[in-house]
């Protein structure tokens, strides 16, 4: 079943209500207000370590995410926040992670690269470009032999592409006709670097070299985002095994925060506003006639929710280096190690 | 008790588990349809069919990521590496994310997977499918490693590490699959982290793992005679490893050498020592001294390896060393 005739069928039962509208856009609205505050507060010093945002990227992971279930699994990257927002992540928990705090989803141990959520299906953000997949691999083989009727989803940057472990992975999930969808955000740069000076082919092309179906949308239109996820899940859980969604959008920030970007034109940031996938949702909703009133709820809520959740991370306890050893291994083999 | 061999040890331990719990797995190249490059998977296949026995592609890095997220959302995948050298390639699944996501995810997962490989010269497969690599994995905090040397421990701990709710990296040596050992029944796991009195000795002790055990065992043999009283003790675990054992054994001996087949550099041995120099030093008469194989890769030419690989010849004299 390929997926063009899937998605031709079904593309205009999958047109979403004014209220899933809404919802996306609220969503949307959540993850850039996450994000911008935590630029401030990285720039403030309350952050440690590096962080890497998606401003201009939200609508691929809101439009994928809203497609999925949630015992359906996923795969992140260095850039995760709004996989994992998404996902369903709670805003609080996740700032009290990103803040090093030991009430955070992971006790303080990993931060912004590494926030995970067993619980939802969220196996975490990855600090190693191009190691989701073969974990998202993995997780969509146990869906398959536990039949679970569930999948796995992976978003990787286009700067993965170049990776061997991609390569690897998209064969394995092609071989074996695996429940998994590959979420290619290609942002045109790889860290520092321009697509051109990266790979020598194209998403699709190498997808196409798997025999794996794959579909290019533009990953600034949510609406279209979520299309292609719906119809790409229904063919992966209907059996007929992975799909690749391109999506093509726009990184906003830099690889990390701090990064002046002096190797990108000036040019290309007078196009970002343009292409911004919150104003261009907010467009829709105007168009079908849902009322400003709702839309500024719907910004007033994420302002909020962000407020109180970083109250809460600020009022949180430094994780104490007595219990710096535990989940080194299982509790029932702790303390055997020197 | 039945005589088997150490691989078929392996066979009947992965069947036995396979049999007790339908989410352990098995991934790897050639282990299913022609039942591994040892034979260790021989017939499982035909047993327990190809959803759970899986010939996978020559994807090294992708089969021990996959074994990560399987492990992380509800299997047990045992993979089988063909050759040790071979996981170079699966580094990163291994030390990146395998052994850290307990740890940097605050303890919400467990990551129960096994990765079998085998390691060791002896068959003159050259410099890079002979080398022995496992103080590379034994240093990374969230790894378990362990290296049978018999048959009854080859069971035992490869039933212990499907088990396991950590990543066990299970060392096997080339030069043990043929051995034959007695495998009681029914044959049971063994905890990890404990070592094994091989021979009981009071003038000096032999500290050792895998395919140097029969070695060291062999060298005491020609020290009895010479009437030196040699205790081995076979570690079975790298990490975690018994150091409460090896100072029970340095307080009766006072002495010890540490011997691997593994280059002596920066290796299993070099931890030994370096701890025993501190929580071992009042019980010394001697030098800690190690026995491993010079710094250098794996020769193919048959003199070659013959000399490279460390013999009961080395260990005696590093044994007369350590009680002169």
């Amino acid at each position: 079943m390929a997926l063009g005739q899937v998605s031709g069928q079904i593309l205009g039962q999958i047109k979403p209500s004014g209220a899933e509208l809404l919802r996306l856009y609220a969503e949307m609205r959540l993850i850039r207000e996450v994000e911008q505050r935590l630029s401030v507060l990285f720039g403030d010093g309350e952050i440690p370590g590096f962080i890497h945002l998606s401003i201009g990227q939200e609508a691929v992971a809101v439009g994928i995410a809203a497609a999925l279930k949630p015992h359906d699994t996923l795969a992140s990257n260095h850039r995760g926040h709004g996989h994992a927002l998404a996902k369903g992540l709670d805003v609080s928990r996740f700032f009290l992670e990103i803040m090093g705090r030991s009430e955070g989803y992971c006790g303080g141990r990993g931060g912004s690269m590494h926030v995970a959520d067993v619980s939802v299906g969220m196996l975490g953000a990855n600090g190693i470009v191009g190691a989701g997949l073969p974990i998202a691999v993995g997780s969509a083989l146990a869906h398959q032999l536990r039949r679970t009727g569930g999948i796995a989803c992976v978003f990787f940057g286009d700067g993965a592409l170049a990776e061997g472990a991609l390569h690897e992975s998209f064969n394995l999930a092609a071989l074996w006709q695996l429940p998994i969808l590959l979420v290619c955000e290609n942002n045109g740069w790889s860290e520092f670097s321009p697509a051109s000076r990266q790979l020598a082919t194209e998403p699709a092309k190498l997808a196409g070299t798997f025999k794996i179906p794959a579909e290019r949308v533009d990953g600034n239109d949510v609406i279209a985002v979520r299309a292609a996820a719906i119809a790409a899940v229904e063919s992966i859980r209907a059996g007929s095994g992975p799909v690749l969604i391109e999506c093509a959008t726009t990184r906003v920030r830099g690889h990390f925060e701090g990064d002046p970007q002096k190797y990108r034109d000036a040019g290309e940031f007078e196009e970002i506003d343009r292409k911004d996938p919150i104003k261009r949702a907010e467009e829709a909703l105007r168009a079908i006639g849902v009322a400003d009133a709702d839309i500024a709820a719907a910004d007033d809520a994420a302002r909020r929710r962000v407020d109180d959740a970083v109250a809460k991370a600020r009022a949180g306890t430094a994780p104490a280096p007595a219990a710096a050893l535990a989940d080194v291994y299982s509790p029932k083999t702790a303390g055997t190690h020197p | 008790m039945t005589e088997v061999r150490f691989g078929q040890a392996i066979n009947r331990a992965l069947a036995d588990a396979m049999a007790q719990d339908s989410s352990v797995i098995l991934l790897g190249e050639d282990v299913g349809e022609s039942g591994g490059p040892f034979g260790v998977t021989r017939g499982l296949l035909k047993r327990f069919g190809a959803e759970r026995v899986r010939d996978t592609p020559i994807s090294e890095a992708a089969i021990v990521g996959a074994a990560v997220g399987a492990a992380m959302t509800g299997l047990r995948p045992v993979v089988e590496i063909m050759f040790m050298d071979f996981v170079t390639l699966a580094m990163d699944a291994l030390v990146n994310q395998a052994a850290k996501a307990r740890f940097m995810f605050g303890g919400q997962v467990s990551v129960p997977m096994v990765v079998r490989m085998p390691h060791g010269g002896g068959i003159n497969a050259g410099p890079q499918h002979s080398q022995c690599l496992e103080a590379w994995l034994a240093h990374v905090p969230g790894l378990k490693v362990v290296c049978p040397s018999n048959v009854e421990d080859a069971y035992a701990l490869v039933r212990a590490a499907i088990a396991d709710d950590d990543p066990v990296i299970v060392i096997e040596n080339k030069a043990l699959y043929a051995t034959k050992g007695e495998l009681p029944e029914p044959a049971s796991a063994v905890l990890i982290g404990r070592a094994r009195i091989a021979r009981a000795g009071k003038d000096v002790t032999i500290v050792t793992y895998g395919a140097m055990v029969p070695v060291s065992l062999a060298a005491a043999s020609v020290l009895e005679k010479e009437g030196v009283d040699v205790e081995v003790l076979d570690l079975r675990s790298l990490q975690p490893w018994d150091e409460t054992a090896v100072l029970e054994s340095l307080s009766r001996t006072h002495r010890l050498v540490v011997c691997h087949e593994a280059v002596e550099a920066f290796g299993v041995g070099a931890e030994i020592v370096a701890r025993l120099a501190d929580t071992g030093f009042d019980e010394l008469d001697g030098p800690l001294l190690r026995v491993g194989a010079p710094f250098m890769p794996p020769p193919f030419a048959k003199s070659l390896e013959d000399w490279y690989r460390p013999d009961a010849g080395r260990i005696i004299a590093a044994v007369k060393r350590a009680i002169a």
